[in-house]
């Protein structure tokens, strides 16, 4: 299968940056970039520049008081009081200047992504600043200010009038999406994610399931720290596809973080490029059996940035783009010219060697993820 | 935490003479599993429960919609006396009745017997979540320390060094040894590399995540 892709890109996406010492760092982007072009997979003429998003558009998801503080804390304007009370300020989000118009790009960037699959212009299309998914709709966290997922699924309700179906296989639980549209059965969330016993940001339960109208579309697979590959595979492929089933979408926005590998340091998963490359794998054909290929993919965590998130990324766009993953070397060239300013050995092939991962208690581990699907999708079937 | 903090104080109640097919309807109606009974003075004097109902009449669980049976009064079938609790009671306290006792339901009253409020096991076990658990994006760390006075403080100043919130503490035994405590926090950040890195520069012992002392890698 052959589709049409577009790859959402400019250098304005490094400007959202807290600091140097900051986990979250967007260079990463840049290095899937790179990465593809080195081998030849990403053509001029699928990038597309990313716009503004509008304060109106921003406001679709966050209240008006909040996107008033973050501008006033891009220059310097707000009290450290008033900035706690709206997340910003924090270790997570500190205030960094010009913030308003660096988060507005990130939205921008994934408006951009709708707008270019809803005007037909591409099939697919990918937006790595993107999939900020812990902002809420008046509060900064876990390194999210704008949460541009949830502003653009407000986007496609108002404007195109779409059903929705977001699945988020990021390590961290959706949450910000989430609660933006508990109570929307025009809107199903799926978020797979490490279990919030220990992780951030601590809800994601499978008993969150939605509020009122929206009751039963809201899905929640926290998984056992260590899971590895075969149990996320494994789990990931009965949830997704009966979710789709189950509610069939009229688009599917994924957002793709790359922090469920084991070499991420601020997770417990134990993923290896296997997942990756299976997680969109499948989004593409739930896109192509259901919503006439219309999928918006967005990026999301991934900390660390030399050895996964490029090859994560960079996989999940070969899907978008010739419908399947690469495998064998990575282009030395790209590997030449950041082996030196990498603090790690950099990994030479696309695939992963199976040896990365040796876990403790495989086998129940697996069985308890089991179990967890089967009670997630309980409501699947009952509604049908 | 006291009982007046997490009792429910809108209870629906019965009389003596009310018949069991009124608190069958109630029950079904409002979906709840207990009701007092209270005489004139709103003074607890039984409790039932859908069981005490079940159990009472079990033909209409038959399909039979005339059952004789939800025609009798209350009080031929509730329990008495009831074991009450008083909203100053901790509840640590309760906690214990519930486990001890049979109960999933405790009526709270005041002075002679007036009822209050209700507490049930489920408000009981939501509290423990709530306790345990979290309300606001955290995440979670347990720290093995040796048990003496100050560590405590000790151990929260390098939360503070790091302007890191903490949103909750709990300090548990550690398996059989008393020289021993684990501290668990949780606190309000996404990346807690630095305070996991400082706590180890300091000498503590991290267990992360599942009780496996140690770091990821
Ligand atoms: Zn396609
Ligand atoms: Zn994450």
């Amino acid at each position: 299968m052959k589709c049409s892709a577009g790859f959402v890109f400019s250098e304005n996406t490094l400007n959202y940056h807290f600091h140097e010492d900051h986990p979250l760092n967007q260079k990463r982007v840049m290095l899937t970039k790179e990465l593809l072009e080195a081998a030849n997979l990403l053509p001029s003429q699928s990038i597309i520049s990313p716009r503004m998003a509008t304060e109106e558009e921003i406001a679709l998801f966050h209240d008006i008081a909040y996107i008033q503080a973050v501008k006033k804390a891009g220059k310097s304007q707000l009290l450290e009081s008033e900035a706690l009370q709206f997340g910003l300020g924090t270790e997570d989000t500190p205030i960094f200047s010009n913030m308003h118009e660096a988060a507005s790009y990130v939205v921008g960037g994934t408006l951009t992504a709708v707008d270019a699959v809803m005007q037909n212009q591409t099939m697919h299309a990918l937006h790595l600043g993107g999939g900020l998914h812990h902002g809420f709709k008046r509060k900064a966290a876990g390194f999210c200010i704008y949460n541009d997922g949830a502003v653009a699924i407000k986007y496609l309700r108002e404007k195109y009038d779409l059903r929705v179906l977001y699945v988020d296989t990021d390590a961290h639980h959706g949450d910000g999406v989430q609660w933006g549209f508990y109570d929307d059965p025009n809107v199903c969330t799926l978020s797979i994610h490490e279990t919030g016993r220990y992780l951030f940001p601590g809800t994601g339960n499978v008993n969150e399931r939605g509020i009122k109208q929206g009751h039963g579309y809201t899905f929640n697979l926290p998984l056992d720290a260590f899971t590895e590959d075969d149990s996320f595979i494994s789990v990931y492929d009965s949830a997704i596809k009966e979710v789709a089933e189950f509610f069939r979408p009229d688009i599917i926005v994924t957002q793709n973080g790359a922090d469920a590998h084991c070499y991420d340091p601020l997770t417990h998963l134990c993923s290896t490029m296997k997942t990756f490359e299976y997680i969109p794998k499948i989004a593409h054909e739930i896109a192509h059996d259901y919503c006439g290929g219309k999928w918006v993919a967005l990026g999301g965590g991934g900390y660390d940035m030399w050895r996964v998130v490029p090859r994560a990324w960079g996989q999940l766009w070969n899907v978008m783009q010739e419908g399947q993953h690469l495998t064998g070397k990575l282009p030395s060239s790209w590997l030449k010219q950041w082996s030196e300013e990498a603090p790690t050995t950099l990994p030479e092939y696309w695939q992963d060697d199976k040896e990365i991962v040796s876990i403790p208690r495989k086998e129940e581990i697996t069985e308890k993820n089991k179990k967890l699907l089967q009670s997630m999708l309980k409501y699947t079937k009952k509604i049908m | 935490m006291l009982v007046e903090e997490i009792m429910n104080r809108d209870v629906i109640t019965l009389s003596p003479a009310d018949t069991i097919e009124k608190a069958l309807h109630i029950i079904q109606l409002n979906r709840i599993r207990h009701i007092p009974i209270v005489d004139k003075n709103k003074d607890v004097i039984g409790i039932i429960s859908d069981r005490d109902i079940r159990d009472a009449a079990p033909s209409i669980f038959k399909n039979s919609t005339q059952a004789i049976e939800l025609k009798n009064e209350i009080h031929t079938i509730m329990s008495s006396p009831v074991v009450t609790v008083h909203p100053l009671d901790f509840v640590e306290e309760i906690a214990r009745i519930f486990y001890d006792e049979e109960f999933a339901c405790l009526p709270v009253v005041r002075k002679d017997n007036r009822l209050v409020g209700i507490v049930t096991e489920k408000d009981m076990l939501q509290t423990l979540i709530q306790l345990t658990g979290t309300n606001v994006p955290s995440s979670h760390i347990e720290v093995r320390v040796p048990h003496r006075p100050g560590i405590l403080p000790e151990v929260t100043s390098i939360f503070g060094k790091r302007k890191v919130n903490i949103v909750s503490v709990l300090v548990y035994p550690y398996r059989d040894d008393p020289s021993y405590k684990i501290l668990v926090f949780r606190i309000q950040t996404m990346n807690p590399l630095p305070v996991i890195q400082d706590l180890r520069d300091a000498g503590y012992d991290l267990m992360w995540p599942n009780n496996i002392a140690g770091p990821k890698q």
